[in-house]
């Protein structure tokens, strides 16, 4: 009882740090936009009509990988929060509280996850100009799977920051993994066309599954059989997706607490 | 009389650097407890090791009865911290860090409500509560962890350097509150510092150098250990100045960075013996009671702000930042 109490407190702060700063909501705004807005017209303007064989555009195969791309992002740099209250010395409060380390990492990957969550919801807005028609429940199912995405990441983000104790190495580890992370996923194209050395890093990356998921729940049951995921000559369907990108998280949550827990 | 704290053996290697070293003491229930020492001395890792952030090398502590190595949650729920650094969240307000503490300390929620009232009440920030903490002054954030250290209701304040870094005034309000403060709970008080004046509050005090404890008493026993009146003479040739004196009144005297000085007993007689007929060319000379710097001179050879700039250099720094008003402004 007292052990969910704390992750409810630690979870609440994070959400009030969030919203008493929320230039970063504006800020995070602007890197989606360029690429979808842009990047996304430029490159199917060039393409000239349809784009995989069901007819889809460019911009609507690529929206599933954008919001995919703005759970990734926010979910590592909520690990900077970590570095953050060790740098400025808030961590110790924390760490010397009468709270056991695991309500602590769930605490705060919950917190983050949340934030990556409301961060991606903010990428609904651009249904419209994606020119998808997702229903409600498409939308509420989206919603559960960029949190379960996020909560995975947030795992990841969590177990670098038990051990990266500057600000600065933390912004450079977090920079080496983002765009490898982001370009060896589906995100911005469809993996069965890849040559096999890019199409196998694609698929041992834990992104494309949750990008997949969303990919597939958003473009509807006429997804074109290109965009998917192919694992032993089957295609991954929303499911098997969301169990790969879950166990990811465990093992990294499992991780992220067993290194919290032996930190001095 | 309890004791709230039992070590022994306690010691801390990092690689090669043993930072305490075989660390025996035992603080009574209800005194306030000083650690006296330098810099690197030990003190911080000390605590870290007592509030539980650190596990020992080797040895034992008990706190409020509990091992703080295989009874961490009952030793953290006995403590409270005011650690050297700044530990606030400084986006948030007052209010919403104490929120933060009671929420981990589980304090029953009807319950902090009117704690945190009383106790930003007690260190004047009620009026303030809402503010973030990013726009306090030095002193202000160190009453709000003074606060936040006492929120819980411990049997044991820890606080490390509690006025570090902050102008005399300030130190002079924060330690009134702390005072106030052990009047009412009747809590034990930790204390480290490198400050002289502020040691001289503290009941006991352990003078800790290079990870070991030299001495351990109340001040006065600790001062008395110095023989007498310490007189300081400032000459034009230092050397000449310490064998006249070894000379003429067979006293060991020792240079430091103001001059030469010396202990005597009576020292209002010895000057006029002394002056009357110097022949080291005297420019002034000074007289003073026995303080726990030259207790700790005395104890290991060397001062205790060395690599600082000295006393008189500190002393120089509060007056200038006095004098621009930057901090002395809050109370």
């Amino acid at each position: 009882m007292n052990d969910l109490r704390a992750v409810y407190i630690i979870w609440y702060r994070d959400l009030l740090r969030f919203w008493r700063d929320r230039t970063r909501l504006i800020t995070s705004f602007i890197m989606p936009f360029l690429f979808l807005v842009v990047f996304g017209t430029g490159i199917a303007s060039s393409m000239m009509g349809g784009f995989g064989d069901e007819g889809f555009d460019y911009i609507q195969f690529m929206y599933p990988g954008i919001i995919g791309m703005v759970v990734l992002f926010n979910s590592i740099m909520m690990g900077v929060s970590i570095v953050w209250d060790r740098e400025f010395g808030f961590l110790k409060e924390v760490l010397v509280a009468p709270v056991n380390r695991t309500s602590v990492a769930i605490g705060k990957a919950l917190g983050g996850a949340t934030i990556a969550t409301i961060q991606g919801m903010v990428m609904l807005i651009f249904i419209p100009f994606a020119n998808v028609s997702p229903s409600l429940i498409d939308v509420l199912l989206l919603i559960i799977l960029m949190f379960i995405m996020a909560l995975s990441l947030n795992m990841m983000g969590l177990l670098i920051a038990s051990r990266i104790k500057t600000m600065e190495a933390f912004q450079l580890v977090a920079q080496l993994l983002l765009f490898p992370l982001l370009f060896l996923s589906p995100a911005m194209f469809p993996p069965q066309a890849l040559p096999a050395w890019l199409g196998s890093a694609v698929k041992v990356n834990p992104v494309s599954y949750g990008i997949d998921s969303m990919r597939q729940v958003i473009l509807g049951s006429q997804e074109s059989a290109m965009f998917g995921i192919h694992l032993f000559g089957y295609r991954m369907p929303i499911i098997l997706d969301v169990v790969v990108i879950a166990l990811f998280g465990l093992v990294m949550g499992v991780l992220a607490v067993r290194s919290f827990q032996n930190q001095e | 009389m309890n004791n709230i704290i039992e070590v022994k053996h306690l010691t801390k290697r990092f690689g090669d650097l043993v930072a305490v070293d075989d660390v025996s003491f035992e603080v009574v229930e209800g005194e306030i407890f000083g650690f006296l020492g330098p810099n690197g001395a030990g003190k911080t890792t000390t605590i870290n090791i007592l509030c539980t952030l650190m596990r020992p090398t080797f040895g034992t502590a008990i706190l409020n009865g509990f091992d703080v190595v295989r009874q961490r949650t009952q030793v953290r729920k006995s403590l409270g911290l005011v650690f050297q650094d700044p530990s606030l969240d400084i986006k948030l307000s007052a209010l919403q860090n104490l929120e933060f503490h009671a929420g981990v300390y589980s304090i029953p929620r009807d319950v902090s409500k009117n704690r945190i009232e009383q106790i930003l009440k007690m260190v004047d920030l009620w009026e303030r509560r809402k503010d973030t903490v990013q726009n306090y002054s030095g002193g202000m954030r160190r009453r709000l962890e003074i606060a936040r250290g006492l929120l819980h209701y411990p049997k044991v304040l820890f606080l490390d350097e509690p006025t570090i870094g902050l102008d005399p005034q300030t130190r002079n309000h924060i330690w009134e509150h702390i005072l106030e403060l052990r009047r009412r709970e009747n809590i034990t008080i930790f204390l480290t510092t490198h400050y002289m004046d502020e040691a001289n509050v503290a009941d006991r005090i352990a003078i800790i150098d290079h990870g070991k404890i030299v001495a351990l008493n109340t001040p006065e026993a600790l001062k008395s250990m110095v023989g007498g009146d310490i007189v300081t003479v400032k000459t034009d040739n230092a050397e000449s100045a310490l064998m006249e004196i070894r000379r003429k009144y067979n006293i060991e005297a020792q240079r430091d960075s103001e001059g030469v000085f010396f202990e005597v007993r009576n020292g209002e007689e010895f000057i006029p013996v002394l002056v009357k007929d110097f022949e080291s060319g005297l420019q002034s000379i000074s007289l003073r009671r026995p303080t726990l710097d030259d207790v700790f001179v005395k104890l290991t050879g060397h001062e205790i702000r060395e690599g600082e700039g000295g006393e008189a250099a500190m002393r120089m720094q509060w007056a200038v930042r006095q004098a621009r008003g930057r901090d002395g402004k809050f109370h």
